[in-house]
């Protein structure tokens, strides 16, 4: 399984970056127009444009990028010239700072309010949860984030800032209370599908002939809860949290928008809006590479838990 | 009412650790009263059972699907599932009610004291734990040391005949077989030396020589130990050998009950005698007697005996007043009763004398019938992918003729028809149907051929398009086969339910108003409908209550008589065969092992594999066929 998925996650990494470039290519403009801007000579053009290795083939070009890629050199910005590993370098690392705590955080909390209340099913603190669950689900981040924001920083209580501009070239752990607004709101995305899947896995395990049995064996509740009906919710909340790290990467680059959070997002929207095209494919690629780690990782872990499928009769 | 026969063990007396209280081994289980109910509309599943089981002594539970078995097995270990309750009632064991023990108690004798046998260990057992881990915790929960649970394992791997199999203990439960995992479950029930244990159908599902090995083992580990057992099961075959006492139950009551060999040899109460006469003998061919009408849908208000609309010697007394357990013979010792207003009288005992001997053996008038061959299988070997599963198989049926193919689950009976019908193109071999040469897939076969022979898939649940009227159901096929008028073809499709003895009233509905076996009636039916020459039913009566089967059997061998029809049918099941085939062909591995009329093959098996199927075979020399009412 594992010999399967990682070549075929490589596959798909490579025809990713093939995707990207082909579409940095049709963008209007190419790179050197973007460094001289308007008043460029066509002369000066030119000589950039060969000095950048332009004026070769699309093919030559991506072979050039890709191979430097490979060698861990994205290449280098448009903007000032800087490598493009130390320019977004920082705010990889940023991005990573707040997916990380926000992940954890998120999938234990949705873990043990799922056991909670998969072990009181139909009581009402149930249907509470699953109600404000379903709530929260319905509710896109920016709109949380502004809740958020409204309660703990600018109008209730005022105690983290609601802005989590980090100066440049600080850690994020140097500055906690920066990243508290903006890992709150994660968190509440992503724990009520962790708390869905973790309640429905658990309830199913319980309810199952083989939970009854437990029972029938004399096992306390709380011992066939934690030794029969958790292996079996681990792997579908494995898929589960999965998601949600997939989720995130996008999702963090609403919130990082909402609180100035110097992170992958903005870095990618600010290569955005300086058509800084190397800086964009690299980002891109980053992500996607993200997909594709996250997804074998979770297939492998889901597959490890579930001996139905690992091992031959 | 009970012989105690328990033994006091050694292993009893010692290592719990004092972890259990409750003195196992020569326990007596006595239920008074008890009733189940659903918690939130009060329907009530078991009605009022009083039963008791001593040490050493195995109770029958028997029973149709739906009668409320498993609620009551479940409920005399103190246990419901979700949903239900216990209404009302004592379990006494050994003198304590479990009804009034606060549940941490109950815990403390779960899994030691009493302790329980799934129906499907496949689903009982926890499928992302070992084997072995599942096992140590039964015994290390309640207080036993790790390593003397090993032993204990060890020893009682032994003693269910697990203990050839290699990484038994390290292996998840979908790695063994069906009957590996049965054996588990009864290891695990039996580890702790339990006082009572409840099994729930243990052997349904499992082949005849595992259900044998099962059954021995259940039998000794009894004796062995002193347990008090009771055994549910729809099977009154297996009942009949294993149970010293048996109870009966119908609509969540106890209708008769009393020792086994008096109960299945003298049985009083029509329920019971319907049961029995539907039951199919191994010995001899029989016509198989279904019970007319369905039993009583759960909370049904009606007064009187819940039996009486499917009584054949019901009086007008039966529908008001409801009849309680009473003593058979009238004013015997009560050790053998039945809950019925008439049939414990005198005068009735020579009319249900007479209706027994009415039994008859099927009049073998079409077994000299015709023999043109209408279907040759001449040296068919199928694989799948480079896996041969059949080997060189040749086969014929004649016309009006019924071919029974029995084996094991695995041995290929279904690949076998499943190519047949086209169903599975990996092939090689050849096959005539009247003459014409049949090809693999179903894409290259004339319309002809598809039309003459038709295929019944064994779960009638699956097989049906549920968005279908039973009438849109046999006009497909129809429209499919044939260029027939809408006239006719409504026309074909009336007496075919005619012929399947559905009344017309079913054309308007839709497979789930209807009950099983009326699902296979109607996946018969839709079989029928164009007119085939031959019919292969796999398994078509082995999801169906014992009563059904028998109205289904006796509908195919009908329409084998009227409809001039071939019929290959395949089953595990040899009572049936002997019921309805004139020849057999027995498979093992792939290859058909013996074959010949159904009556030389059974009465004197030559293969030795044959001659296992039938020595394992539950011994139920049916006493009420043999000699009647004595
Ligand atoms: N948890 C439950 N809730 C509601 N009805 C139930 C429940 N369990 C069983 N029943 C109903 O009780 C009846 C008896 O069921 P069961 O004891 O399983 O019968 P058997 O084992 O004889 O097939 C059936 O009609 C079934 O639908
Ligand atoms: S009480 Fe009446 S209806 Fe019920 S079983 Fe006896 S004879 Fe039949
Ligand atoms: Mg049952």
């Amino acid at each position: 399984m594992l010999l399967q998925r990682v070549p075929l996650g490589i596959v798909t990494i490579w025809i990713v970056t093939m995707i990207v470039f082909a579409a940095t290519q049709l963008l209007p403009g190419n790179a050197a127009l973007a460094v001289l801007g308007k008043n460029a000579t066509p002369e000066r053009l030119a000589a950039l444009e060969k000095q950048m290795g332009l004026d070769q083939s699309p093919v030559a070009q991506y072979w050039h990028w890709f191979s430097g890629l490979l060698q861990g050199d994205p290449g280098r910005s448009l903007v000032n010239q800087q490598t493009i590993s130390s320019l977004t370098g920082p705010q990889v690392l940023n991005s990573a700072a707040l997916v990380v705590t926000a992940g954890i955080l998120g999938t234990l909390i949705g873990v043990a309010v799922g056991l909670v209340a998969a072990v009181l099913r139909d009581s009402p603190l149930d249907h509470a949860l699953a109600a404000t669950a379903l709530a929260i689900l319905s509710l896109p981040e920016f709109v949380i984030a502004i809740f958020v924001t409204v309660l703990f920083s600018t109008n209730v209580f005022h105690w983290f800032p609601a802005v989590s501009a980090l100066p440049p070239g600080a850690r994020p752990w140097d500055h906690v209370s920066m990243l508290v607004l903006p890992t709150i709101v994660l968190v509440i995305v992503i724990a009520p599908y962790v708390f869905r899947m973790m309640r429905a896995a658990t309830v199913e395990a319980l309810e199952s002939e083989y939970g009854e049995m437990a029972g029938l064996k004399g096992l306390t509740k709380r011992q066939v809860l934690l030794r029969h009906a958790l292996p079996n919710a681990v792997a579908p909340t494995v898929q589960a949290i999965g998601l949600n790290l997939l989720y995130l990467a996008g999702g963090i680059v609403v919130v990082e928008s909402v609180y100035n959070y110097p992170g992958v997002g903005q870095a990618l929207y600010q290569a955005i809006l300086n058509k800084d095209v190397p800086t964009i494919q690299f980002l891109v690629t980053l992500l996607a590479a993200f997909y594709v780690i996250v997804n074998i990782i979770t297939d492998v872990l889901a597959l490890m838990a579930t001996p139905r499928r690992r091992l031959q009769r | 009412m009970s012989v105690s026969v328990g033994t006091t063990d050694p292993v009893h007396e010692q290592g719990h650790g004092g972890a259990v209280e409750t003195g196992k081994g020569n326990m007596r289980v006595t239920v008074e009263n008890l009733t189940v109910r659903i918690a939130s509309s009060k329907v009530v599943i078991v009605n009022d059972v009083s039963i008791e089981v001593a040490a050493g002594e195995i109770l029958g539970i028997v029973g149709e699907s739906g009668s409320g078995k498993t609620t009551l097995g479940l409920a005399m270990i103190g246990h419901t599932r979700r949903g239900l309750e216990i209404s009302h009632g004592a379990i006494r064991l050994d003198g304590r009610d479990l009804t009034s023990l606060p549940a941490r108690k109950m815990t403390g004798l779960y899994g030691s004291a009493m302790t329980y046998v799934p129906q499907d260990p496949g689903t009982a057992l926890n499928p992302a734990r070992r084997i072995g881990s599942q096992l140590r915790e039964i015994l290390t929960v309640h207080g036993v040391s790790k390593r003397e649970a090993d032993e204990r394992i060890r020893e009682i791997l032994g003693e269910v005949g697990l203990d050839g199999v290699r990484h038994v203990l390290s292996a998840y439960p979908h790695q063994l077989s069906g009957g590996q995992q049965q054996r588990v479950a009864i290891a695990m029930a039996f580890a702790c030396r339990p006082g009572l244990i409840v099994m729930d159908e243990p052997t349904t599902g499992l082949d005849v020589t595992t259900q044998r090995t099962v059954l021995n083992t259940v039998r000794s580990l009894c004796s062995k130990y002193g347990v008090a057992a009771i055994y549910v099961s729809h099977d009154v075959a297996v009942v009949a050998e294993l149970a010293d006492q048996v109870a009966v139950v119908y609509a969540g009551k106890i209708v008769e009950r009393g020792p086994a060999a008096r109960v299945f040899g003298s049985p009083e109460h029509p329920y019971t005698r319907g049961l029995l006469r539907a039951v199919p003998s191994a010995e001899r061919r029989t016509r198989l007697r279904a019970m007319p009408g369905v039993r009583p849908e759960l909370g049904d208000p009606s007064p009187g005996c819940a039996f009486a609309p499917r009584c054949s010697i019901s009086e007008s007394r039966c529908h008001h007043v409801s009849p309680v357990l009473v003593a058979v013979p009238a004013g015997s010792d009560g050790s053998h009763s039945a809950r019925c207003l008439v049939a414990p009288g005198v005068g009735t005992r020579e009319a249900m004398a007479l209706d027994l001997r009415v039994l008859d053996a099927v009049d073998d008038q079409h077994e000299e019938a015709d023999s043109t061959v209408v279907l040759q299988v001449s040296n068919l070997s199928a694989h799948y992918g480079t896996k041969k599963v059949l080997h060189d198989i040749n086969l014929s049926i004649g016309k009006n003729e019924c071919l029974a193919l029995v084996g094991e689950s695995g041995s290929g009976k279904t690949t076998l028809s499943r190519c047949l019908v086209g169903l599975h193109r990996g092939w090689s071999g050849e096959v005539r149907l009247s003459d014409e040469e049949i090809t693999p897939g179903v894409s290259q076969r004339s319309r002809d051929a598809l039309q003459r022979m038709q295929y019944v898939f064994q779960n009638p649940y699956a097989s049906l398009n549920p968005r279908r009227t039973v009438g849109g159901l046999l006009l497909q096929p129809l429209e499919h086969f044939t260029k027939l008028g809408r006239r006719e073809r409504n026309q074909r499709v009336v007496s075919t339910l005619d012929a399947v003895s559905l009344p017309r009233t079913y054309l308007a509905k839709y497979p789930d108003e209807l009950s099983g076996g009326e699902r296979q009636r109607v996946a018969i039916a839709r079989a029928l409908v164009v007119q085939p020459q031959v019919l292969v039913c796999d398994e078509v009566t082995s999801a169906l209550d014992v009563s059904v089967q028998a109205s289904v059997i006796e509908m195919l061998r009908d329409l084998q008589l009227d409809q001039e029809l071939s019929i290959l049918f395949i089953t595990h099941n040899l009572p049936l065969v002997r019921s309805i085939a004139q020849h057999v062909a027995v498979m093992s591995d792939g290859r058909i092992i013996e074959q010949g009329g159904t009556d030389s093959v059974l009465d004197n098996p030559q293969a030795v594999y044959t001659q296992q199927l039938m020595e394992h075979l539950p011994s139920f020399e049916d006493p009420v066929r043999s000699v009647g009412l004595g």
